[in-house]
């Protein structure tokens, strides 16, 4: 019982990044009807400026409120500089091109920073995993037992923070103006813009939304894996796009919940067999969901349009 | 006027029969001379096998990607199950001798057995991938051959019998450059000739436009998923070579990267156009290799070498981007190298037609 708990737990915790990687996944593809393949990897950047900012802190940023609030917005905010940069250097030219165009593009950029961040030249870190500095004290929030199940506060905090977070994206969608152009343009941007809604603007601010939200997540699997390395945003990309099909691919409560139900069927079949089937599981996931309810579990079925 | 057209009659004609075989019966002696000519020189060898392989897994590809207008990002998987199965089957058939030949010979029957089990693994592969999941838009598609690559790889990786992480090791070194370069001949062969059939006019009209196909009574599901099998067995049939010049093969040979590597050949050379991913693999492939060889022959210094190696990866993303934002169609687009030669050299261009 014990160890389902504990399983149960780190499950959770797993499906909060993943969760909230799949946000920015989901609001992308609401608008632009794109998979933005490089979001995995801006979340890379973002744990590596979440790195470099805790590094250059010393040890004023090792658990204190104020540094780990420090490193979050940083690192939030130059990724939504990226992001930004992504969309506007690469996705914006092609929007009216085939998408499979942009597709490519994606994979491209995906490619370019995942392979980049490996280089030893200027600025960037090369391929050795870096260990990431204890921006929070891990600590044990709660402990039964003889040790058999421990809540680490960490856990805690992501889950706390990946909640917020969606409940303000959620808030944001559905109360705002800024929402409502959102859904406007995810609706059919042609006609949004019709309508006088500048849909460039709409459509970079839900990637810089995205992104920075992606950073968060970032940082938070930094804390949970104590290492950042470039590579560590492939499978978290891949498996939170996942979630968002999972979840209803556009649908913000649906990433939510697609997250956390991928990261505890993860965390169950790697905890009662082998770590080494991890990264099987989340695709074999996929293709059933795929096979069973294609539009997800909150999705609404469209028909394709001629 | 598409590629795929025939082009118009010159010259007499063959006899029906002869026309089928023609191109392997002119290409085996070719490819016989180069074995010939280079075949003691291991490094000549070694490089124009990788060449082989890549062209094979492009062109492939290319069925899918270019002619049928699917996005398949899984190549590698297929790629890593005929390496296996025909590595497997050659490790356990390592000293039979087919009685009545001779031990070259006999290598050399039982290396396109292991060939064309791998190949029959890696297209039955391609159906049970194929089948369900052809019914899925582009991107979706996408991601789930993704997927199925990884699960592929995840899955020799827990396997005893195929070494784990640890691999094959001592598959017999049977493939030569001469077998490499005929399966090369046969692959490109074979997308020629789909190409100009109706099956590959079925491919064409999907890759256009979908809906439009199906409403002239294109069955688009079963033709995608044939589609998906010849490009599936063809890359089952690279990996069993690979795995036959090699002296190891594991699960870190056919990951994401080996995938995307085809990817970007087929999209530079041009989606849909078999000569522009037979330019763009035999370019991509030679320039890092050829870049890594010299840097290592000339300065003896193998820091440099490993860095070209690692600036490669990089450079195919970007050469992605770059190649969508300024070249969407690629090197020739879905024409092939002689639609597109007459209109760069227009001198030998006739009065009209």
């Amino acid at each position: 019982m014990a160890d389902f708990i504990q399983h149960f737990i780190n499950g959770i915790a797993a499906g909060t990044i993943y969760a909230l990687v799949a946000l920015g996944y989901t609001m992308v593809y609401g608008v632009l009807k794109l998979i933005n393949f490089a979001h995995g990897d801006v979340m890379m950047v973002g744990a590596y400026v979440g790195y470099g900012t805790a590094l250059r802190m010393g040890p004023a940023g090792r658990g204190s409120f104020l540094g780990a609030t420090l490193v979050f917005l940083l690192s939030m905010a130059s990724c939504a500089a990226l992001g930004f940069a992504i969309e506007r250097l690469a996705y914006r030219p092609l929007r009216e091109k085939p998408r499979l165009t942009a597709l490519i593009t994606a994979i491209g950029i995906s490619f370019t920073l995942e392979y980049g961040f490996q280089l030893n030249f200027l600025f960037l870190p090369g391929a050795a995993p870096r260990a990431f500095p204890e921006i929070i004290i891990p600590t044990e929030w709660l402990v039964i037992g003889d040790r058999d199940v421990v809540l680490w506060n960490w856990q805690v905090l992501s889950l706390a923070i990946a909640v917020a977070l969606m409940v303000l994206l959620q808030y944001l969608v559905f109360r705002t103006r800024f929402g409502r152009a959102m859904r406007a343009v995810s609706f059919d941007h042609r006609i949004a813009a019709l309508m006088g809604i500048p849909t460039d603007r709409i459509i970079a601010i839900t990637f810089m939304l995205g992104s920075a939200l992606a950073a968060g997540a970032g940082i938070l699997y930094a804390i949970k894996d104590t290492v950042v390395q470039p590579l560590m945003g492939l499978y978290v990309g891949l498996k939170a796009f996942v979630a968002a099909v999972i979840g209803g691919i556009g649908h913000v409560p649906g990433a939510m919940v697609g997250g956390l139900l991928l990261g505890l069927v993860e965390e169950f079949v790697v905890g009662y067999t082998s770590s080494s089937w991890r990264d099987a599981v989340a695709f074999g996931f996929l293709i059933l969901i795929l096979l069973l309810r294609p539009e997800g579990l909150f999705g609404r079925v469209t028909a394709e349009k001629v | 006027m598409r590629s795929g057209e025939p082009p118009a009659t010159r010259g007499p004609r063959l006899p029906y029969r002869v026309r089928g075989i023609f191109p392997l019966l002119l290409a085996i002696p070719v490819i016989g001379l180069a074995q010939w000519l280079v075949g003691d020189m291991p490094f000549i060898v070694y490089i124009s096998s990788i060449v082989g392989v890549n062209v094979i897994l492009a062109v492939s590809l290319n069925i899918v990607n270019g002619m049928t207008g699917q996005f398949s990002i899984g190549h590698a998987g297929f790629m890593a199950v005929g390496a296996y199965t025909a590595g497997k089957f050659s490790l356990e058939s390592k000293d039979l001798v087919i009685s009545h030949l001779p031990t070259t010979m006999s290598d050399q029957v039982l290396l396109v057995v292991a060939l064309l089990i791998g190949g029959s693994a890696a297209a039955i592969c391609g159906f049970i991938v194929g089948l369900p999941s052809l019914r899925l838009r582009g991107d979706y598609l996408a991601i789930v051959t993704l997927g199925f690559g990884e699960i592929i790889r995840v899955i020799l990786q827990n396997t005893e019998a195929f070494g784990r992480s640890l691999g094959l090791a001592g598959i017999p070194q049977w493939s030569s450059m001469f077998m490499v370069w005929l399966w090369a001949f046969i692959t490109v062969l074979a997308a020629r000739r789909i190409a100009g059939s109706s099956h590959g006019r079925s491919l064409w009209a999907i890759r256009e436009d979908e809906v439009a196909a199906e409403a002239m009574g294109v069955n688009t599901t079963a033709y995608k998923v044939r589609a998906f099998v010849i490009s599936a067995f063809f890359a089952g049939i690279a990996g069993g070579l690979f795995a036959h010049f090699v002296p190891i093969i594991n699960p870190g040979s056919f990951t994401f990267v080996k995938s995307i590597e085809v990817v970007v050949m087929v999209v530079a050379g041009g989606l849909g156009s078999t000569t522009g991913a037979i330019i763009a693999s035999v370019l991509l492939t030679l320039l890092p290799e050829g870049l890594r060889s010299a840097f290592t022959a000339i300065s003896g210094n193998a820091e440099i070498a490993q860095r070209v190696d690692q600036i490669r990866m990089p450079i195919y993303g970007l050469l992605l981007v770059i190649l969508m934002l300024v070249r969407p169609q690629g090197l020739f687009g879905t024409r092939e190298l002689w639609d597109v030669l007459p209109r760069w050299f227009p001198r030998h261009r006739r009065g009209p037609a």
